[in-house]
């Protein structure tokens, strides 16, 4: 019992991972049509941004104060992710509304331009970022449920995310522009929306979330530069199943993925769990095309 | 953009074979000027060629972005060079099974000793993989990015269980270490010469394939797809199945250019059909023009003809220079190196192409 009971907190913990990264995705999908393979540099921008962060404060002020850095990290990553998100929605994204599958290829070479980048200033090989000490314990629950602070930190973490994300969303003006956007965007210009601005900001708070789940990463495992692109295709399963755009969708695609991926790992294998995952989508949507829900629009 | 109309003497039916044959000629004289190092780089650009003529089917002339067609290249590859491995082995184990700790040989191998088994599975495998797939994606009605994504994850997914099943597949290094190829020395020069020519010819079979489908009923139904799917249906066609054979031939096609690039190259690995090498191959069509035959075969000798020129002195460099490259090609020349022929003129059924494709880009 103990066991299935850590097995649903691992699941927990790698779908609330997913959920950061699959929201920036779905959003961006749902008010602009277009899919950002870049995604995944931003969870890797994050994570470069907590470890450069650290690095500094280890060199300017010896060790005591780097542990702090962890969590003076977590605003800071969020802004630069998000402008490094307004950079390529400017640059690129922006000349491809309506051409989804040329979004695909110029934010593949956005990626791979950003991931040299990162090759360039930080090396090739991977870096670990040092986890504060206070995260270092574990919560007891007693038998041999034992769950590391680190993941319900991480939790934590996401759900006031989520719950930013709904204030966001449905109780400030910006979110409510967005979701009209979202639901007819030439209704919404005439009425005097700014739908551009929409847009870039839509797009900068995805990538300013999938920031935040690299922060996140650099408690579980060492960065590299091509951290993203490992996450990322779960992300984008999930947001499939989701339903592109939606929302709750995605929340309960995240935590489906997520589930199915830890439970079919402990079975068996990372790789066959993967495999799995993946046969069960494809045979889910023979059943439901649109994945789990879908925005109907007039 | 439009550009000035080419000069009156490349229109018709002249226009439509002297770009082609003026490729051809140069390849069948290239191994006389090329030295041997030379040449096999151009063999194996050719193996590209053919790959790049399979994705711009599906791609350029039917819509379907497949992400996932260094898959359907490996299979292929892994099929020849199991039947290689298994020649070079003799009775004995292959050495990474061995390594690997098995005793025996798995029983899926063992018809791949047989060249009547193997080389028609370079073809079989990868299409039945892509049939399969094809036919319930294809009858959910997932089209466009949906579709891109799948592809793209079902190239993660086979690249990360290839890597995982050493002993079977060879892991990480992949399979590698061949001796002989019917009894003729892999490494030898006149093998290789006689590879080169090989691929020169299944290019130009397969480019005549190609053309063949599109301009077949088959090949206009395609087009129509991409243009407006619901409207073929409403036609009394059914869509999914159309497409599934065309994307199932793509996948044979893209597995027979694996097979050609294993003997040539003499290793096939995981890192050669992951998410990265199956996107690039997108690259190869859209630099040279998709939607245009000859464009994919431009587009794969171009591009990596480009990059084992810069990578071998500033990888580094290489690496930003690919990055741009997908976002100019996409931003500023969507129509590519073959665009520059394109225009005013030039042939009817190219200008109506490019008109439905700019209306379907405006929608």
């Amino acid at each position: 019992m103990d066991v299935w009971a850590l097995q649903i907190f691992n699941g927990v913990s790698l779908s609330t991972i997913l959920l950061l990264i699959a929201l920036g995705l779905a959003l961006s999908f749902g008010l602009m049509n277009v899919i950002n393979l870049a995604h995944g540099e931003f969870i890797m921008i994050g994570a470069y941004t907590v470890y450069a962060l650290q690095q500094a404060a280890i060199a300017f002020t010896g060790g005591p104060m780097a542990d702090w850095t962890f969590i003076v990290a977590l605003p800071l990553v969020f802004l630069i992710a998000a402008l490094m998100g307004l950079l390529v929605e400017r640059t690129v994204i922006r000349f491809l509304y309506r051409r989804p599958l040329d979004t695909l290829l110029a934010t593949w070479g956005a990626a791979l331009i950003l991931q040299q980048l990162a090759r360039s200033i930080f090396g090739a090989p991977n870096v670990q970022v040092v986890a504060p000490l206070w995260l270092g314990g574990n919560l007891d629950l007693g038998g041999d449920l034992v769950l590391p602070f680190k993941r319900l930190f991480i939790i934590a973490v996401a759900l006031v995310c989520l719950a930013g994300i709904y204030w966001y969303m449905y109780r400030s003006n910006e979110g409510r522009r967005m979701r009209a956007v979202m639901q007819n965007r030439d209704m919404a210009a005439s009425l005097g929306v700014s739908t551009r601005r929409v847009d870039s900001l839509t797009f900068a708070l995805g990538a300013g979330l999938a920031g935040v789940a690299g922060w996140a990463l650099t408690l579980i495992g060492p960065i590299g530069p091509s951290l993203g692109t490992f996450y990322v295709v779960d992300a984008f399963i999930v947001v499939i199943l989701g339903g592109m755009g939606q929302i709750p969708g995605t929340i309960l695609a995240a935590f489906i993925i997520g589930m199915f991926n830890t439970i079919f790992e402990y079975g068996t294998t990372a790789v066959v769990g993967k495999v799995l995952v993946f046969t069960l989508v494809i045979l889910f949507l023979q059943w439901r095309p649109a994945g789990l829900m879908r925005l109907r629009s007039r | 953009m439009r550009v000035l109309p080419p000069p009156a003497f490349l229109h018709g039916w002249v226009a439509r074979w002297c770009l082609p044959a003026l490729v051809l000629l140069l390849l069948l004289a290239a191994p006389a000027v090329l030295s041997g190092f030379r040449m096999g780089l151009l063999g194996k650009f050719l193996t590209f060629a053919i790959l790049a003529l399979s994705l711009n089917l599906v791609w350029g002339y039917g819509g379907m972005l497949s992400l996932g067609h260094g898959v359907f290249f490996g299979l292929g590859g892994y099929a020849m060079a199991m039947f290689l491995k298994l020649e070079a082995a003799r009775d004995k184990l292959p050495d990474f099974m061995f390594w690997s700790g098995l005793t025996e040989l798995p029983i899926f191998w063992e018809p791949f000793r047989h060249a009547w088994f193997a080389l028609p599975m370079t073809f079989i495998l990868p299409a039945a993989l892509a049939g399969g797939l094809g036919y319930l994606v294809f009858r959910s009605r997932i089209t466009g990015v949906y579709f891109a994504l799948i592809t793209q994850a079902l190239a993660l997914i086979v690249s990360i269980l290839f890597v995982g099943q050493q002993p079977y597949t060879g892991g990480t290094n992949g399979i590698t270490n061949f001796r002989t190829i019917f009894g003729f020395s892999v490494t030898g020069a006149g093998t290789q010469l006689a590879m080169y020519y090989i691929t020169v010819a299944f290019l130009a079979l397969t480019y005549l394939l190609c053309h063949w489908i599109i301009a077949s009923r088959l090949g206009r139904l395609l087009v129509a797809m991409r243009d407006d799917e619901n409207r073929v249906r409403f036609s009394g066609y059914n869509p999914a199945v159309l497409k599934t054979a065309v994307f199932t031939l793509s996948a044979g096609l893209a597995g027979v250019s694996g097979a050609l690039f294993v003997p040539q190259v003499g290793i096939i690995s995981p890192s050669l059909m992951g998410i990265v090498p199956s996107i690039e191959i997108a690259i190869w069509v859209a630099v040279g023009g998709r939607g245009v035959l000859m464009g994919a075969v431009l587009g794969a000798i171009v591009v990596n003809g480009a990059k084992s020129l810069f990578s071998e002195s500033f990888p580094d460099i290489w690496q930003y220079f690919l990055g741009a490259l997908f976002v100019g090609a996409v931003l500023m020349f969507p129509s590519g190196i073959m665009g520059f022929f394109r225009s005013e003129g030039w042939r009817p059924g190219w200008r109506a192409l490019t008109q439905a494709r700019a209306a379907v880009l405006k929608k």
